[in-house]
């Protein structure tokens, strides 16, 4: 490897969310949510907000940075980052695009935000109201094919067919952000626990998912704050520090009316290996993974692309006992993530991830030091990131 | 052949883009063909349309008559609506169709029949063009149905 990287260089100093509500049940305006976070953010890091001089964020949020830097009081705005793509696949390169920032002294205190209020603006899992439709949509939409849960199922439907993966792989997935939910006062699913035989109950939204393969949608905001790694230090939490980000998807993933060489696939078989070699680890080395579940296959195709078990062994290394915190042998999604938590597009399993290297988390996997996130699955360009403590240094 | 119309009315109506890129198809489905995209200069076979072919960068992209026969590369059962038209309408089914005969480009349609068949990825499909000649501008789709597999 060459001398670029950005392992070790900067480090997440404060992480805040507001309460997270169901969709369109947030009694305050998006723009009010992401400046609670970012506050909040700010506070937990000990740092003035008027320091922050940076903004990142993805999927096109609403939220210009010079208003924020305005309201805020900000008194110099060094970086403005949107990354491109419209979902929850830029989640962990939001990160990365922020902490290139730091990294190379573009600035120095670099909010990655992100604020969803769905009672204010449209919602995500609906299909065009236009009447005509052109370009590649025109190809889908007239046959039904809209959401973003009818564009990803036949790649997981094709996924299970090649590799002879059961829908109880997928349900163990949606158990384990139920399961974890359930010890988190802020998950909009706590109090709400999830059976096996509720799952099989529950119907299709299309096939091969259930309703709770599917990611919720939701209101609130999320923020982290990073800063250079040897200002984290003096700072009042321990320092999550950045050791690999990466973003991106493979050869001619996007090709028209699902023509992508790669079709059953989470895209990150190009992204996975260079997350590995920045960070100089392995898939061995995670102990606690945060993978995001717009639906759950895409959390199988996720896990197998970033390595954790060949697909052949999906049916096996997918029970709800090896995904449990602490003592499963891959505790996922251990906030309730986007399943059971929020659907904060992802940005809520930065914020766990990190709380994972504190030891502060509600569903706490033991002595934490490589803690991973793996945004969007399938939602291209894809981004993965990890989150190391000291000792990982 | 025609048939009657697998989905309500009321889905948004597929019209080409104002570059007129994909005009060709949607011109073709209209007299019951089946035209897509082929590399003039390296032969590569190209869906969905492009400006460029992907695998020699040529910009000298033909369009071909091809047979409407394919088999299942993937599907789904879709059982929520997520557009008015489709309320109370439900289940139905997407498929993925690979065409040998081009390439293995892959086409979207639904496959008629009952909507809560077994569907065999791998199965043999033919095309069937579905006129809608009463909408504002008329178009037509493209959709699958099984044959014998010999």
């Amino acid at each position: 490897m060459n001398g670029r990287t950005l392992r070790g260089k900067v480090a997440v100093a404060g992480i805040g969310e507001t309460t997270y509500y169901k969709h369109g049940q947030a009694p305050d305006p998006e723009f009010k949510l992401a400046l609670m976070a970012i506050l909040r953010a700010a506070e937990d890091a000990g740092i003035d907000p008027r320091e922050i001089d940076g903004f990142a964020s993805y999927s096109n949020d609403r939220n210009d940075p010079s208003r924020l830097a305005a309201a805020l009081g900000i008194r110099e705005l060094r970086f403005a980052n949107m990354q491109w793509g419209g979902g929850g696949g830029g989640g962990a390169a939001a990160v990365g695009n922020a902490a290139a920032a730091v990294a190379t002294g573009m600035a120095d205190c670099v909010v990655v935000f992100r604020a969803l209020a769905q009672g204010q603006f449209a919602r995500f899992g609906q299909g065009p109201r236009a009447r005509t439709i052109d370009g590649d949509m025109a190809f889908q939409a007239p046959y039904g094919l809209m959401s973003p849960g009818q564009r990803y199922a036949m790649k997981v439907m094709r996924f299970m067919h090649d590799h002879g993966v059961r829908q109880e792989a997928l349900r163990a997935i949606a158990m384990a952000s139920y399961h974890h939910a359930q010890a988190n006062p802020r998950a909009v699913m706590n109090g709400r626990p999830l059976t096996e035989a509720d799952y099989d109950a529950s119907r299709w939204i299309v096939e091969p998912f259930h309703l709770f393969d599917c990611c919720m949608e939701n209101d609130g905001a999320a923020a982290l704050i990073l800063v250079p790694a040897e200002r984290a230090k003096d700072l009042p939490h321990k320092p999550s520090y950045l050791l690999s980000a990466v973003t991106g998807s493979d050869y001619r993933c996007a090709a028209p009316s699902h023509n992508a060489p790669n079709y059953a696939s989470a895209s990150f078989a190009s992204v996975a290996p260079h997350l590995y070699e920045m960070a100089q680890l392995g898939p061995g080395d995670v102990d606690v993974l945060q993978s995001y579940e717009n639906f759950t296959g895409g959390v199988l195709m996720s896990l197998v692309e970033h390595g954790f078990f060949p697909p052949e062994e999906a049916n096996d290394f997918l029970k709800p006992e090896n995904l449990y915190a602490p003592g499963g042998r891959l505790p996922l999604n251990t906030s309730g993530g986007n399943l059971a938590e929020c659907y904060m597009h992802g940005l809520e399993l930065q914020l766990e991830a990190v709380r994972q290297i504190r030891g502060d988390s509600t569903a706490q996997v033991p002595d934490v030091d490589v803690s991973m996130v793996i945004a969007g699955p399938m939602v291209t360009p894809v981004s993965s990131c990890i989150f190391g403590s000291e000792a990982t240094l | 052949m025609t048939a009657p119309h697998y989905l309500p009315e009321g889905l948004p109506i597929p019209v080409p883009e104002n570059d007129g890129l994909s005009r060709p198809y949607w011109e073709g489905t209209r007299r019951g063909e089946l035209w897509i995209q082929k590399c003039k200069d390296c032969g590569t076979w190209q869906w969905g349309p492009e400006w460029i072919c992907h695998s020699c960068r040529s910009f000298e992209i033909e369009w071909l008559q091809v047979e409407g026969k394919g088999r299942i590369f993937s599907w789904e059962r879709v059982w929520h609506p997520v557009h008015p038209a489709l309320k109370e309408h439900g289940p139905y089914i997407v498929v993925l169709v690979e065409l040998p005969a081009a390439g293995n480009v892959r086409m979207i349609g639904n496959l008629l029949g009952d909507p809560r068949q077994e569907v065999p990825i791998g199965a043999a499909v033919e095309a069937v063009f579905e006129s809608h000649d009463d909408t504002d501008p008329p178009y037509t789709l493209v959709q699958w149905r099984r044959v014998d597999d010999s």
